[in-house]
């Protein structure tokens, strides 16, 4: 029996509609769920005192430290390098065979899953360059995995910006570089804030890349050389182990609310940029 | 007319520029070399057959076979693309062609920030409830493909959601009327002629979907039993070539270091293979 | 009458197809010299190679000459950004950049290295009563330049041009958008202007050629059909073609 085509379609628009939300669902329970048993564990004490025991008491000080030297240098390195690469594909070249390879760069990059970043940061940075386990060696590896995200961000924002203001500037005597710089990067400024605000995030939530190039040392990093453990790779280390249920917990939560605020900044700016162009 | 200042600096500037622009490159380079260089020997001395086919992995005796773990990782990833795929694109079509602007304008974002939870978060969930509701309903001790697959599955939503949806927006909107004004329903209208159209699209997500499940690894690692054995069922245990490299590299040295970086090659061999096929893919379509 | 830039054999075409054909045609110093003629007549084309804006084209080959002062600016040894820092130019739509009304007028003397903000607000308000801009605007110059009206935009980019001090202002179709006042008050200000700058001005608007022109050159399908004084052109044409477009025959 073939069922009328207006039932069907009423039929699967509210299926899918019931699919949606429950995909969406996974999102809120997975928020949730953390959310609510991190809550119980975490003062501002975990926050700001050292681990005792391995992580089964006391705090995420160290971490938290790491954490956010780690993102903090990575970001400085691949911003500009990144905002280059699309200043450089949008503004000082045309479409040839040279954008296209290094288009395909950028693309491959993005690929490749972060434990072959880890692989690569280990032998190269850390042995080779006999840097060891380091900020520096984490910093550098993170830097090359999140290079594409910057530059694909930044590129759709500089490609957004109207070739009229370009022309206005140039026709007012300005070169290339004063026109990029005073009018293509102003304008382009919020779209490249989300891709630098989605990279925070990848970054701060990155594992497989981190423990093996910046090691996970519970002391604080107080120099470039110095190992360390992020709060991702702390968390890791506690729910993998059994150390501590409640630390863990507790660490996730510090996690996903901070990745998830950075996040949420970065489609609200998006969303903004959105809206004033259309 | 001599040149000035400005238009000299401006020089200077697109130099500085394409030494940017080649990083990448320069990076990719890098990276390739010192895998291949760390991982290739291995391959001589041993036979690249004793390493992709062989089933015996004891590195610190001389075995370095990692034919398990291949399959086991296309095993996860089949089993992803399985549960991932059909919701992924259920997701895609509501948000493409049913969801109204204001539950498009939540949605969206929401969907995407299941890619900004990170995959050690994936994995412990995991553990904690996705294991034992195997290990209660299913048997076995929970720690399995079908654990993995299950996890994999959601998080490769964000990337079959938003390439999918892409596909499907970019179908031009005069398809969707001349199929409706022929006096077809809005669901043949989209089963008909969006989703055929949009078809190399949805498949490049499907691929690119597959590449980011079969590059996972702390989720995996955490869920998957890590077993050394082809699994036999989908409740069994199992090594993804991820997870291998993960779990042992920490403390390997000699040739199991190498061993691991061998299973680097033949996994950034697979991924590139993936990334190429998804490019391909897409390509195909502006051609046509 | 000094001649202030000489064109000679002056040939355009883009991806093959011609959009001019050998021209030659002098303009006059401090002169309103008025190109006219229907769209793909090659009239834009014209400016935007006397201050190299057609760089920004693809598939653009040119030869002949144009002569600024005696100096041939088609040269590929010549310094563009140099060279338009002594040219103005106004679009046929009104494109203030995105900031403050302040900040658009000192775009350009800021990149010529002026930052005095002294100097640079003498500039700016100079500028501004050039342009028949300055009492609607005084109280508000730090306010973004969008919010202004179309007409005072356009008056804007032409002050915004006057700021560079250069000795030649190009006006593609500066009124196309405008509503008869905005117009008027640009045309009067143009009249002013002549006094200091040599002024091209283009447009389809064959009744504001006259009003506001010294010479006026008529450009049909890439050929300069017929160039003279204005009132000659208008009362008397030589050529039939001419004659046709300004009775509003065609174009």
């Amino acid at each position: 029996m073939r069922l009328p085509p207006r039932f069907v379609n009423t039929l699967v628009a509210l299926l899918l509609d019931l699919v949606a939300l429950g995909t969406v669902g996974i999102l809120v329970v997975i928020v949730c769920v953390i959310v609510v048993k991190g809550i119980a564990y975490i003062d501002l004490n975990f926050l700001f005192t050292y681990p005792e025991d391995m992580g089964r008491h006391g705090g995420v000080f160290p971490s938290l430290i790491g954490t956010i030297f780690l993102v903090a240098l990575s970001i400085c390195f691949a911003t500009p390098l990144g905002l280059g690469t699309a200043i450089y594909l949008t503004e000082y070249t045309k479409e040839t065979m040279m954008t296209k390879t290094i288009r395909f760069g950028v693309e491959s990059l993005a690929g490749i899953p972060s434990i072959l970043y880890g692989l690569f940061g280990f032998i190269f940075f850390v042995i080779k360059l006999k840097m060891g386990w380091s900020l520096i060696s984490g910093a550098l590896t993170l830097t090359i995995m999140i290079l594409p995200t910057i530059i694909r961000t930044s590129e759709e924002a500089i490609k957004a910006v109207p070739r009229s203001l370009r022309i206005v500037s140039h026709s007012l005597g300005a070169t290339l570089w004063e026109t990029t710089l005073k009018v293509v990067l102003p304008c382009a400024a919020p779209g490249i804030l989300t891709g630098i605000m989605l990279s925070i995030g990848r970054a701060v939530g990155e594992t497989a890349a981190v423990i093996f190039t910046m090691g996970s040392s519970l002391r604080l990093p107080t120099s470039l050389f110095d190992s360390g453990r992020t709060l991702a790779v702390h968390f890791y280390i506690l729910a993998r182990e059994g150390i501590s249920m409640e630390k863990a917990y507790a660490t996730a939560l510090v996690l996903v609310v901070s990745i998830l605020a950075v996040n949420i900044l970065a489609y609200y700016i998006m969303h903004k940029v959105i809206a004033k162009y259309s | 007319m001599p040149k000035n200042r400005a238009v000299l600096i401006d020089q200077i500037i697109k130099q500085t520029m394409r030494i940017c622009a080649f990083s990448s490159l320069f990076f990719l380079f890098l990276i390739f070399l010192f895998i291949l260089i760390e991982g290739l020997p291995l391959f001589y001395r041993v036979g690249v057959g004793n390493i992709i086919a062989g089933f015996k992995w004891a590195p610190t005796k001389g075995a370095f076979g990692i034919f398990p773990m291949i399959v086991s990782s296309f095993l996860v990833t089949i089993g992803a693309l399985i549960l991932g795929a059909p919701l992924g694109l259920a997701c895609a079509v509501y948000l493409a062609e049913y969801a109204g602007k204001k539950k498009k304008l939540f949605l969206k974002p929401a969907l995407e920030l299941l890619a900004g939870i990170p995959s050690v978060v994936y994995g412990f969930l995991g553990v904690i409830y996705i294991v034992p509701l195997i290990r209660t309903y299913c048997g076995g001790s929970g720690f399995s493909l079908l654990a993995a697959a299950i996890v994999l599955g959601v998080m490769i939503l964000p990337t079959v959601i938003s390439i999918s949806y892409d596909a499907l927006m970019s179908v031009p909107r005069t398809y969707r009327e001349g199929s409706l004004a022929m006096g077809a329903t809005k669901w043949q209208t989209t089963y008909r002629v969006v989703i055929p159209a949009a078809s190399s699209g949805i498949l490049a997500s499907f691929i690119l979907g597959m590449g980011r499940a079969i590059g996972e690894t702390m989720a995996v690692i955490m869920v998957a039993g890590n077993a050394l054995r082809i699994p036999g069922s989908i409740l069994d245990p199992l090594r993804t070539l991820t997870s291998n490299i993960a779990l042992e590299l920490a403390y390997a040295s000699g040739d199991h270091r190498l061993g691991l970086f061998s299973t680097g090659v033949v996994l950034l061999i697979i991924i590139m293979i993936l990334n190429y096929l998804a490019n391909f893919v897409i390509r195909q379509k502006v051609i046509k | 009458m000094d001649i202030k830039i000489q064109i000679r054999q002056l040939s355009v075409s883009y991806n093959g197809t011609p959009a001019l054909r050998s021209i030659t045609l002098d303009i006059y110093k401090n002169c309103i010299t008025g190109f006219m003629g229907p769209a793909g007549s090659g009239k834009s084309t014209l400016i935007t190679l006397i201050n190299r804006m057609i760089d920004f084209e693809e598939g653009v080959r040119y030869d002949g000459e144009i002569r600024i002062d005696g100096i041939n600016v088609l040269d590929p040894a010549v310094d563009v950004v140099a060279l338009r820092r002594r040219i103005g130019m106004v679009f046929a739509v009104p494109l203030p950049l995105p900031r403050s009304i302040f900040d658009n007028i000192a775009y350009g003397p800021r990149l010529k290295g002026i930052t005095n903000m002294t100097d640079l607000y003498a500039i700016v308000e100079d500028s501004l009563k050039k342009a028949f801009l300055f009492d609607e605007v005084k109280d508000r110059l730090m306010t973004s330049a969008m919010k202004l009206s179309g007409g005072q935009q356009q008056r804007l980019c032409l002050a915004r041009t006057l700021a560079l001090q250069p000795d030649i202002i190009l006006l593609d179709e500066p009124c196309s958008g405008l509503d008869p006042i905005s117009t008027a008050k640009i045309e009067e200000a143009l009249s002013e202007l002549k006094k200091d700058y040599t002024i091209i001005l283009v447009s389809n608007n064959t009744k504001q050629i006259a009003r506001t022109s010294d010479y006026a050159a008529f450009f049909y399908m890439g050929e300069l059909i017929e160039f003279g004084e204005t009132p000659r052109i208008f009362t008397n044409p030589s050529q039939k073609k001419t004659e046709d477009y300004i009775q509003g025959k065609f174009g």
